[in-house]
Order: structure tokens, then sequence, then C-alpha cells
């Protein structure tokens, strides 16, 4: 079995002494495969980029040990780990052509000549960019310096390529078209990907997989459906989507829910006492009140073309969304201030941890 | 008719000339009009006590670089003359190359620091600006002396036994040049450096090169305005240079500098002086037509 690409063993790490301290990594354990596409994900100041630094080698860990396809580089510095960043300013050659940036870490390799400029060309023709080979990065478009950055760390063919949102200076059409564009040259050329953002819908729509991160922990790793449908505790279900919070009580491998009622949740290891439930609003159904549903008023309806959210309140006050699917009226034939019965989809609700 | 157009940019053409007027006035009294005047004197006969005599003669012009004998008026090229200029060019270019290699290293080093320990190393830089030039060179001289500080300093570390000659050389001039010029390097190499985006060091590091390739490859080609600046800025004053050949260079090791003064005053010879002048602003004009030249075709070499 060949080893991981990435592997990272109790990573620690500690800014600043004494007082002043600031624990960014604690005890950060994360493996990624071969040929994965693997998203860290989390608010900013959770520690993603500081682990992705590491991986560089920009950062040394105060613990742990960084392993790349099974041997340790935690002591290498940068120019000797076959990683290659793709920097969230680009940090492009501003005295370099196009070319030349591509060229750069070939050249720097000790690559013969013909061996350069031919992936230089390759890789050029691989991220669009053939015509501009002899232009000055500064005349580039944002989306145009992106690819240049792309290039130059694809081009000595790193066994893993780390991207440090790459993508949040750019528009939203731009961002969209790059989404694409990652996903494809990931399949083209089969090399790793680590890819740090703040962004949860990139991180659900390209990665194989996600770590979500706060306060310098991982929360969770999974496929992006586990993590959106089954998240472990209240950071993740908050953090990715939207999402109800719902007080409970367990008992009996059952959720009773404060606001009455009962849910088709599971709870494990025989857990009893007060929990707190998570269910998505596309997994709340509005319809007539009646037994088996959980009362409660509608406040406020937004139509937002093809959903409608509705803004709900139970009984003992707490807030619940909605949002169903627009009819092809538009109207869902509710009105602010009607008493209507809630439903959960089956299997929707989540019980979650700490 | 004139439209509102036309007239409002009339208005700004004579806003426009009236706002440069009063550095157009000292640019033609302070610059113009005297490196003219000292074209005409190149060109007239030397006065028996100094100044000129208002005819035409070339004198001036043949004495930059011969000398007819007294006997026997044979005209011969004059090697003191030419030991001079070179001596003018090799010292400003040793100068310029040492400010640099001094100050590269402490223009990088006062860029990295966090920005309020930055504003307190520039400020140390300027500090030997606030002392007089002739004081700070004797103080140079001091150091250097046969019985100076180093000297002593040395032989009562065991490391020499007779005071080293350092002062009244060619090497006494250039410590005192490299010294005195050193913050006219490491400013506009900080300013260079400041504005270098030290994200794209760390873009070499990840794409393998080595520090010196770093160094060669990227960060030298970024801040290369900041060294022409500074060596520009460097070699101009050094090859006019006067009170630091003349204090730390004792009589002999003149530089063209003080050969001009010479001739404006003990020389009385005003036309050689005042030709002298105009060599030494050739040579400054050549030098820097080819420094700059090299600099540029080097950027699209690479």
């Amino acid at each position: 079995m060949p080893s991981d690409a990435i592997e990272a063993r109790n990573i620690s790490k500690v800014f600043g002494q004494g007082e002043t301290a600031v624990r960014a990594l604690d005890d950060v354990s994360v493996t990624v495969a071969q040929g994965e596409f693997f998203t860290l994900l989390g608010p900013s100041g959770c520690g993603k980029t500081t682990l992705l630094r590491m991986i560089a080698g920009f950062e040394s860990p105060t613990r742990g040990q960084i392993l790349l396809d099974g041997a340790d580089v935690t002591e290498l510095p940068p120019n000797r780990r076959p990683v290659n960043t793709v920097f969230q300013s680009y940090a492009l050659f501003p005295h370099l052509t196009v070319a030349q940036n591509v060229a750069f870490g070939l050249q720097m390799q000790g690559k013969p000549r013909a061996e350069v400029n031919e992936t230089t060309e390759r890789m050029l023709a691989l991220v669009k960019l053939d015509e501009m080979a002899g232009r000055k990065t500064s005349q580039l478009s944002g989306g145009q310096q992106q690819r240049v950055a792309l290039a130059r760390a694809l081009a000595p063919a790193p066994r893993v390529l780390l991207l440090d949102e790459p993508l949040s200076a750019l528009d939203l059409k731009l961002r969209k078209e790059m989404q694409i564009e990652l996903k494809r040259l990931q399949h083209e050329t089969g090399i790793t990907f680590i890819f740090v953002t703040h962004d949860q819908e990139e991180a659900l729509t390209m990665s194989d997989r996600v770590a979500v991160m706060s306060a310098g922990k991982i929360q969770q790793i999974g496929p992006p459906r586990e993590i959106y449908t089954r998240p472990v505790n209240r950071f993740v279900a908050g953090f990715i989507g939207e999402t109800n919070f719902l007080a409970g009580e367990a008992a009996d491998g059952r959720v009773t829910l404060k606001s009455g009622g009962a849910t088709d949740a599971t709870v494990a290891n025989g857990r009893t006492g007060p929990v707190t439930i998570a269910i998505r609003p596309e997994q709340v159904r509005v319809g007539p009140s009646g037994d088996g549903t959980l009362a409660a008023t509608l406040r406020d309806l937004v139509y937002f073309g093809t959903d409608t959210h509705c803004y709900l309140s139970l009984p003992d006050g707490t807030e619940v969304v909605a949002r169903m699917q627009s009819p092809a009226t538009g109207d869902i034939g509710l009105a602010p201030g009607a008493t209507v019965g809630l439903t959960f989809a089956p299997g929707a609700a989540q019980v979650l941890g700490d | 008719m004139a439209t509102l157009e036309d007239r409002q940019d009339a208005r700004s053409a004579r806003n426009g000339w009236l706002l440069s007027a009063p550095s157009l006035v000292i640019l033609s009294f302070a610059a113009v009009g005297p490196l003219f005047i000292m074209l005409v004197y190149s060109f007239l006969k030397a006065g028996q006590y100094g100044n000129v005599e208002w005819a035409f003669s070339t004198d001036g012009w043949v004495a930059t670089l011969f000398t007819r004998d007294i006997f026997d008026d044979t005209v011969s090229l004059a090697d003191a003359h030419l030991t001079i200029f070179w001596r003018s060019v090799k010292l400003s270019i040793l100068t310029t190359i040492l400010t640099f290699s001094v100050g590269f290293p402490t223009a990088w080093f006062i860029a990295t620091r966090p920005p309020k320990a930055r504003a307190l190393w520039l400020f140390l830089i300027t500090i030997p600006f606030w002392t007089n030039l002739l004081i700070r060179t004797f103080a140079i001289n001091e150091i250097i002396r046969s019985e100076g500080v180093l000297n002593t300093l040395l032989k009562k570390l065991g490391l020499i036994d007779a005071p080293l000659q350092i002062i009244y050389t060619d090497t006494a001039v250039l410590i005192g040049m490299t010294y005195v010029y050193l913050p006219l390097m490491v400013l506009p190499l900080f300013a260079a450096i400041d504005r270098f985006d030290m994200r794209i060091l760390e873009a070499c590091y990840d794409l393998y090169a080595s520090r010196w390739r770093a160094l060669t490859r990227v960060i030298v080609p970024i801040v290369k305005p900041g060294i022409v600046a500074g060596s520009i800025l460097v070699f101009i004053p050094s090859l006019g240079a006067y009170v630091t050949p003349r204090i730390l260079g004792g009589g002999k090791n003149m530089m063209i500098g003080n050969f001009i003064e010479l001739q404006f005053g003990q020389g009385r010879n005003w036309p050689l002086g005042a030709a002298l002048s105009v060599v030494l602003l050739v040579i400054v004009a050549t030098a820097l037509l080819f420094y700059v030249r090299a600099v540029n075709r080097e950027v699209r070499h690479d």
C-alpha cells in the first residue's frame, strides 16, 4: 500500500512566548491520501494557513512531525521539499515574463534547457495561457495571474500542491470558473491538492475530503456530504451552511424536543440528558398543524426565486428557518401569522456532540 | 472665437510656466550659467596672476593631456594628469562597489525590521549628516593615522609591530569616501528593498531556489532601480570629491577635484582648471551612459 501523500502527526504550533503566546495549532493530526483533493476549511485565525505553511516548510512546528510520502520532512527547508505553493497574493516574479515565471522552478531544479522549455509550454497550454508567454505578469488580469501562479507551481511536478486561498482575490464569476478549472487540473495532473479556504461552498464543491478547523483544532474530517449532513458539533453545523439548533432531552436512545414532539435522531452510547439537535432548513417541512407535528408560528416569508425561506418561531421562542422550493406560482399559500406544523425529513435531524 | 475649452487650455499652460518659473530661474543662473562660463573660460588665455585674458586660446585644453617642455618646447603626454584621472575613476568605482557591499546588507537589515525599529535605524543612518564633512573626515584621520586609534589598538593587541601606513594613501581616501557616501547608497537601497514583497522571496524558496539564487535571480533584479540610484548618487560626488582626498590623501594622492582647485589657486591657470571641470563633466556623463545602458541590457537578457 502506498504511503499517504502527507501525514501530519500531533502538530502543535505556539507563536510568541509567555503571556502573549498564541497557540495556532493544538495537537493536529491529519493524513492526506495520494491524489486527493483535500481542503482545510475554517474561519480566519483557525490555524489552517499555519498548517499549510508548515507543510510547505515556511513554519516549523513547535511539536510534532510532518511526513511526505512516508518520509519525515519536518526539518527540511522549503527549497528541498517536493511541494509547491500557490500563494494567496500569487507572489509572481514581477521582473520576469509569464513563461520565465513558469520556468523558474524547473531552472532551479537544474533541468536541461530543452526539458524546461517543453514543460513550460505544456504548462502554459494546460492553463490556457500559451498566447501570453512573452507578457510581463503586471500586464495580466487577476484571473490570468492566478493561472500563471498555478502553472508555475505545477511545472516542477510537485508531490503535493498547496493552495492558500487562491480564489479569494477573484470576483464571483471568475471564482466559479476557477473552481471548475482547479478540479480539472487536479484530475489531469493527478497531483495531490491541499486547498485552504474559509469559503464553505468552495470546500463542498471541490474537495474529496474536508477538514473543518477552529481555534487550532480539527473539528471534523470527512467527505463534503458527510460534513454537511452529519456535523459532529455545533461549530461544524453552524459554519457550514445554515442550521437550526433545537434543544432536546435524550432518553432510551430517543430525543424528545423541549418544544414538544419527538425526532427520529438516534443517540449513540446510551447517552441521556440535554442534547442539541441540528436540522438543515431544507429538511424542515412546513404543513398544516396536527398530530405528530411541531407547532410553530410563521413570522416572515422571504422569496428567493428558486427557494422561499420561512422564518418561524416555536412556542418556547426558538427561531427556526425552513427553506422550501418555490411552487410554480411562486406563492406557497401561507401568510405571516399563520399557525403551521413542522415535520423533519426522515433521518435529517442530527444529534450534536458538545 | 476661442471656446471655453481653448481658454482653459491657455490658462493652464500659462499657470504651468508661472509655477516652473522659480526653478527655471535657479537652473539658468546656478547650473547652466556657471557651466557656460567654465566652457568659455576654458578657451581663453591664462592671466599672469590668475583670472583670464580675453583672447582665444586652446592652451587650457592642450594642457589637460599634454605638457610643453620649458626648455625645448616639445609636447609630451602628461602622465601626472592621466594618473590623477585614473585614480579618480578607480577610487570612485571602488567607493561605489564598497558602499554597495556594505550598504546592501545594511539596507536589507533595516527594511526587514518591524516598522518602529526601522524608523530608528534610518534615523541613525542619517546622523553623520548632522556633522560637518570636514570634521567627520578629520575624525577618520584620527582613527587611521600612524599614532591613531586603529594602529594603537592593533599594536596593543600585538597584531602588528610597526604602524600600518594607511593615512595619505589611496586606501585612506577610499575608506574616507566609503564612510562619507555610505548613507547615499543605503537610503535608495532601503527604499527599493522596502517596496520588495517578501512573499516573493517565499515563492523563490518554494520553487527550489537556494539563498544565493534567490538573491541573484530575483532580489537583485527587482531592487535594481535602487541599486542604480544608489550607485549614481555615490559615484558622481566621489568623482568630484575634494575634502576627503585633500585631508586623507595628503598632497600627492590628488583626485580631479583637488587638481582643479590647484589650477584656480596656486597654479594660476584658470583655463586649464575650466577645461578640467568640463572633462570631469564628460567623464561623469559618459560613465553614467555606459552604466545605465549596461544595466538595461542585463534586464533584457535575463
